[in-house]
């Protein structure tokens, strides 16, 4: 288990490398010219001269590289020009908010795409389950910023049970900081209007961006379902008298568990990109609405703060699930 | 006589083929899922191809003003109402089905032309050449690709074509996964092994065994993709950093819609209702292809 460990750890580190190596290659090498990129749209011909000489791009590629790699060793990933903060700090007071939404839809996703999963291959080449396929592909192939804009129609406009856009109302008090996420601070604070509050706001996101890992949790698991139902040990156990809810509950339930923590790592990062386009439509105030208004801005040093944070993220999410599969599963500890 | 000859023996020839191709067909039909997906990717290619002579008004397209017609909503004489130029939305989202279709070819063209190549070469000669090819994969798979296609396109300036590119660089890898696995089973195979011993080169076992073994799977994948890197450069031209308005594009048009939300309704709808549809249709239409092609893989 512990070489196991280790050997996942260091590949874990290699690939940190890798995509450090890839962020460096986009912002230094890909424009025809970084400086006049990291100085922004409205410099002058002497301020992007200054950023040159500051940044040390007036220096051979590798040794910016080591500088750009020191530069991350120590939290240092720049400064936006539209906030005038660090990145760090920006990303810092921007990513609990994403962190909620991925979060929420996480949830939701896995508490509706098991159950819909399972219940599709009970029924499997019935009614039901064509209609589940359906939505499952449907679900997948719907632009989340479109529906996205069908949804505020439909339940903020059209009906205004909920709103638009942002994380609170105006004149909700917003909790003291502890996580930055306000579902969580709010409880922690007691403040329930503003959890009621906060939770009518995320709604709509959330709902959103859960719909593709919805989808992928569903199908995974019907197939994983199909698979245990025809199972010796299950016809061993309907033999025996087990009713077939019983079986379809505890054994495909529990084999269930493998492959949808597969697809929560597989789907982690995936999620965290698709909030570029979901925080967009709902004015959610997260990194990937910041990464995306830093770009409409030219502003470079926050889009590739954000890409590091999201891919060390997805690194991190699948270290963890590697590890837990080892610990749940022990055949895989054996092989690897 | 000579001439049902001629026609019996070719037949013949192909009876195997032509069975297959007639079950394929067959077992294709019989899915309605993969026949909704079949039509609508017709009817795109269709409207596609014939794009110019369907819109009513294909100068709107290119960004002409009537703005005595501005923000109408759907009639008779504009199908999905007008723009707030007073251009006809149902011509420029006709006419974006062309920017679509180039858009998706290049994007998956390009993720095949350089993720097969290198899964082969990944798969078949495995060492230190796999560890290498694969580690890079995995590394470009850690980024989700429209994060760092914004990334790239940010670094590059924003624009259809800067989009496509970075859409290009971050497609690949799935193909190099897809086609490594494949590749990596073959070659262990008694064929493969029976040619290399016969003193086949490896060019010619990769081109003659290992290639023609993987292109089932290549090709489901290149037409689900199909649909998902449009998709893909629709969001990017949503953001604003692709496609720029007038050029007809659906996520461009979406974007500019978005500020005429909610009592122009009909100007986001109807792009978007295009984009889903197309998306569908070539995820139905892979999806049937892996049943009839790739039937073992029904993975989620």
């Amino acid at each position: 288990m512990a070489l196991f460990v280790l050997r996942r750890l260091m590949l874990t580190g290699l690939m940190l490398f890798g995509l450090v190596l890839i962020t460096f290659v986009v912002s230094n090498v890909a424009p025809s010219d970084p400086a006049a990129l990291a100085a922004g749209p409205d410099a002058t011909r002497d301020m992007v001269e200054t950023i040159r000489k500051e940044y040390g791009l007036d220096r051979p590629l590798p040794e910016q590289f080591v500088h750009y790699v020191g530069g991350l060793l120590t939290g240092d990933l720049g400064r936006s020009i539209v906030t005038t903060r660090s990145v760090m700090e920006d990303l810092g007071r921007y990513f609990p908010a994403t962190l909620e939404l991925v979060l929420l839809s996480m949830t939701f996703g896995v508490l509706v795409g098991v159950p819909l999963g399972m219940l599709s291959a009970v029924l499997k080449n019935r009614a039901p389950d064509h209609a589940t396929r359906f939505v499952a592909v449907s679900l997948v192939a719907l632009p989340a910023f479109w529906f996205g804009i069908l949804l505020q129609l439909l339940f903020s406009v059209q009906l205004e049970w909920l709103p638009t856009s942002g994380r609170l109302d105006i004149a909700t008090p917003p909790p003291p900081f502890v996580t930055g996420m306000l579902l969580v601070d709010s409880v922690l604070a007691g403040q329930w209007a503003t959890f009621a509050d906060a939770l009518r706001h995320a709604v709509l996101p959330a709902l959103v961006l859960s719909f593709p890992c919805l989808a992928s949790i569903l199908r995974v698991n019907r197939a994983e379902m199909i698979e245990v139902m025809a199972a010796d040990y299950v016809t061993a156990a309907r033999a025996h008298g087990i009713s077939r809810l019983r079986v379809v509950c505890v054994l495909a339930l529990r084999n269930a568990m493998l492959p949808t923590l597969a697809i929560i790592g597989l789907r982690w990062g995936w999620m965290l990109g698709s909030t570029v386009l979901v925080e967009t439509v709902f004015d959610w105030p997260g990194i990937g609405l910041y990464a995306v208004s830093s770009a409409i801005a030219g502003d470079f040093k926050p889009v590739m703060g954000v890409t590091l944070l999201i891919g060390v993220n997805f690194m991190i999410i699948n270290l963890i699930v590697d590890l837990l599969y080892g610990v749940l599963d022990p055949r895989l500890r054996a092989t690897s | 006589m000579s001439l049902a000859l001629r026609r019996a023996s070719f037949a013949e020839r192909h009876a195997a083929s032509l069975r297959q191709l007639r079950f394929f067909a067959w077992s294709f039909g019989r899915s309605p899922s993969s026949m909704l997906g079949l039509a609508i990717v017709l009817g795109f290619l269709l409207v596609a191809a014939f794009g110019p002579w369907i819109a009513p008004y294909p100068l709107d397209a290119e960004g002409a003003m009537n703005l005595g017609n501005r923000l109408k909503p759907p009639a008779a004489a504009h199908w999905f109402g007008t723009d707030e130029m007073g251009n006809d939305l149902f011509s420029r989202v006709v006419l974006a089905t062309r920017t679509s279709l180039w858009v998706g070819l290049t994007i998956v063209g390009m993720a095949t032309v350089i993720g097969v190549p290198l899964g082969i070469a990944a798969g078949y000669f495995g060492g230190v050449a796999r560890a290498v090819i694969m580690r890079v994969t995995d590394v470009f798979l850690s980024v989700p690709g429209i994060v760092l296609a914004l990334a790239i396109v940010a670094a590059l300036g924003p624009g259809i074509l800067n989009g496509i590119i970075a859409l290009s660089i971050v497609w690949w890898p799935g193909y190099v996964r897809l086609v490594e696995a494949k590749a990596l089973a073959l070659r262990n195979e008694p064929f493969v092994e029976a040619a290399r011993a016969v003193g086949a080169s490896n060019l010619r076992i990769l081109a003659v065994h290992i290639l023609p073994n993987c292109t089932s799977p290549i090709i489901v994948k290149a037409s689900m993709d199909m649909g998902l890197a449009i998709l893909a450069a629709a969001s990017l031209g949503f953001i604003g950093l692709g496609a720029k308005p007038p050029a007809p594009e659906w996520g461009a048009m979406i974007s500019v819609a978005r500020t005429y939300m909610p009592n122009w309704w009909w100007y986001a709808v109807f792009p978007g209702l295009a984009i889903y549809l197309t998306v569908l249709g070539f995820n139905l239409f892979g999806d049937g292809l892996r049943d009839i092609l790739d039937p073992k893989s029904n993975r989620g």
